[in-house]
Order: structure tokens, then sequence, then C-alpha cells
């Protein structure tokens, strides 16, 4: 447990060291969201109805470009041989990695994401249940990318490889994401999708941790 | 680490992208023992050593602790195997200290071996030193000085002396004998002669011909 908790703490100072990484992503996450005004025109009716689902998929975006090199990082320097050679578990490790990657990248971008729902017209009535299935639904998109990431380590391209593996798995997320505010913004109760989209991250978290390290194991043999 | 430790492997055989790296490979190290691995680049010496380490399974055979098969506790075993490979580990943006701190806490070692490892490869005034600005050599000996920031009874190095000076490979003599002394064991692959007496020598590319 201390090793866990030790792995976070690396991990967040890390971070807090290297600040242009996030900067960098809170970045992409506000000119990219921007850039849909454009796309499809200025009508604030249209962009309401589309702001929920904008916000999510470029929030979705934005963390694939930190889970890139999560654990290739790890494996570029070697660290990731201390990783697996230490006696805690590596599920543990693993798990702690997602958390640090949460922390450091998820949290920033909730924290943009009224700013990103204004520029869209969100209606007012679906700020609170956006930061709600944010809050709920980033962790399982964390930990499903985890997966991905640990899967690509070694892997060319990467990073290309980690969409294809991550994006499919987070479609549900991203459904019940959207019908939760929608519902909201609808006048009818969000709760229903919010449970799913808790359960969602709730299974992330009880699958996600073996098989990112089966695949960290398999790729420091 | 008691000084009755022993650290064999029996039958074993290294399979790598289809290819039989090594086979019936045998070794027996007692505590206090030293196993100097050699053999040409590509015969085996870094895939031995990982799978010492508990990193890669062996395609054949066991490597056995104190007469116990190692494979039915691979925890244990890898609390008991300090694996020093050839990449350093070092992150940017880490102090050396932050290094060996999270190593320490890592392999569940608390931090008071911290000012002796330091000590033990001259890195004192480099403790706050961010990796970042070490030298080739400084950035190998801050990777060593983890072995005596974690204590664990087996040392397993990948060519320990790659970029040091003839002072710090001094200091790695030192820390081997030290290690030796009270009863560890040290497998180190290298092509240089060091810290010699009473060394055991595995040469792989003589494995493969037999």
């Amino acid at each position: 447990m201390n090793a866990a908790l030790a792995l976070i703490a690396r991990d967040v100072r890390l971070a807090w060291r290297h600040p242009h990484e996030i900067v960098t992503i809170l970045a992409f996450f506000v000119v990219a969201a921007s850039l849909f005004p454009f796309g499809i025109g200025p009508e604030p009716q249209i962009l309401a109805r589309v702001a929920v689902g904008i916000v999510w998929v470029v929030a979705l975006l934005a963390a694939l470009m930190s889970l890139e090199r999560l654990f290739q990082a790890e494996a570029d320097d070697g660290s990731l041989d201390l990783l697996v050679g230490a006696s805690a578990p590596l599920e543990l490790l693993a798990l702690a990695k997602i958390v640090a990657q949460w922390l450091t990248t998820a949290v920033p971008l909730i924290a943009a994401a009224p700013v990103v729902a204004t520029m869209l017209n969100l209606p007012p009535e679906g700020f609170g249940v956006l930061m709600l299935t944010l809050i709920l639904g980033t962790p399982g998109l964390s930990l499903f990318g985890g997966i991905g990431a640990a899967l690509s380590v070694g892997a060319r391209r990467g990073g290309a490889l980690l969409a294809l593996i991550v994006l499919p798995l987070v479609v549900p997320i991203l459904i019940f994401a959207v019908a939760a505010v929608d519902a909201a913004i609808a006048g009818l109760s969000p709760r229903p999708h919010l449970f799913l989209l808790a359960g969602l991250s709730v299974f992330a978290l009880t699958l996600a941790p073996f098989a990112m390290a089966a695949a960290l194991r398999q790729a420091t043999e | 680490m008691g000084i009755a430790s022993r650290f064999e492997g029996r039958e074993l055989a290294c399979v790598r992208g289809g290819r039989i790296v090594f086979a019936r490979l045998a070794f027996d190290v007692t505590g206090g023992g030293l196993l100097i691995l050699r053999g040409p680049n590509g015969a085996g010496k870094s895939s031995l050593l990982r799978v010492m380490a508990g990193l890669i399974a062996p395609a054949h055979g066991a490597l056995i602790w104190n007469g116990e098969d190692a494979d039915a506790d691979p925890v244990a075993h890898r609390a008991r195997a300090a694996y020093a490979g050839h990449d350093d580990a070092l992150k940017p943006g880490l102090t050396v200290r932050e290094h060996l701190a999270f190593h320490a806490a890592l392999r569940g070692a608390d931090a008071r071996h911290l000012d002796a490892a330091l000590e033990a490869f001259g890195l004192t005034a480099l403790a706050t030193t961010p990796a970042r600005l070490l030298s080739a050599g400084q950035r190998k000996r801050a990777a060593l000085a983890r072995l005596i920031a974690a204590p664990a009874p087996i040392w397993l190095l990948d060519e320990p002396t790659n970029g040091l000076d003839a002072g710090a490979v001094a200091k790695l003599e030192t820390a081997i004998a030290a290690h030796r002394g009270a009863g560890g064991i040290v497998v180190a692959a290298t092509h240089l002669d060091f810290a010699g007496a009473g060394a055991a020598t595995l040469d792989l590319a003589a494995m493969r011909a037999a």
C-alpha cells in the first residue's frame, strides 16, 4: 500500500514539476472545442444542442494525450522493470498510476469544463449535471484508457493504437454522460443515467488493474 | 539474509522471439558469493539476469532459493532480488534523493538507508540535484545507489561499470564486498575484471556451444 501511495506522490510531483504537459492538454481542450462554432455555425440553439457532446468528446481526446505516455515513459527509461520487479502487487501499482493520471489530468479538465460549456452556450440547467457526469465518468475513462496504454507499450505508433483500443471501450460512458445532461435540460431526472455512469466506472475499476498488470508483465518480457 | 542462503538455477532455458538464447543452463551461488556472467554481445547475459530477477519466465527449468522453487512464491522472490539493468530509470525532474526514497518505499524498505546509499556512491553532494543535470556516470551511480537504499539479498547487475570512472568502480567494488561480507549474493554481467576475490565465472558462449 505504501508503494502505491509513493507512486501516486511521485507522479503528482513530476506533473507539478513539468506543468507544461497539463497546460498543453488544457489548451488543446479549449482550442479544439472552440473550433466547433466555426465548423457548424454560431447559432446559439444549434450549439446548445451539441454542447455536451462536444465537451465530452474533446475531453476524451485530451485525456488520451496524457495516457499515451503513462506507461510508455516508464518503459522508455527502464522504470517499468523496477515497478514489475517490486514485490508490491503490479495491479495495485498500475491502479496507482491511473489515480495519479486522474488527479493530474482529469481534475484540471473537469475544472476547465464550465468555461468550454459556457463558450458553447450549454443551457444553465445542464451545468451541474455536466460536472457530475465528468466526476463520475472520468475515472472509468482513465481506467479503460489505462488498459489501452498498457497494451500499446512498445508499439510503434502507440498513440494511434491507444485511440483504437480505448475509444470503442468508452462509448458507453459517452452515451450515458450525454443522456444524463440531455435529460436534465429536458426537465427529466438524470439519476438513472448517472447511476449507470457510476456503474461503468466501478466495472472498469474491477477489470482494469488486472488487465493493465497482465499487459505490463508482457511488455517487460 | 542468512549466511546459509543459496541461489541456484537448474536446467534453465530462455526463448526470445522464437530463438533459443540459452538452454540447459545451471548456476549455483551461495551466500557471500559473486557470479560473473561472461559472453559476447547477444549471448544472453541480460536475458539470464532478467530471468533471475523474475522479469522473464524461463521457458524451462527452475530458480531455486534455499532448496525451494522460487516460482512457488514469485512475490517473495521479487522482494529478495534487486535488479539494476542497463537503463538508469531516472526521471529528469526528480532529485537523486527523491529517486532513492521512492525506490525504498516501492520495495517496502524504510528511509534509514538513504544516507548510506548516497554516501556509498559519492552522491551526498548531489542529493538535491535533479536527474536531468547529472552526467552519465553520476546517473549510473544514482541507479546503483538503489541497491543500498532498499536492501535485498540478491543483487543482479547488468554491466554495472558502464560509464563509471575508476573512482566510481572502486566504490562499486567496496559496495559489492560489503554486501558479500554480510552474506549477500551478487550476480553481474560485465566485460571488465572487477571485484574479483572468490568470484565464479559463468561463460554463456560456452553454454551455447555445448
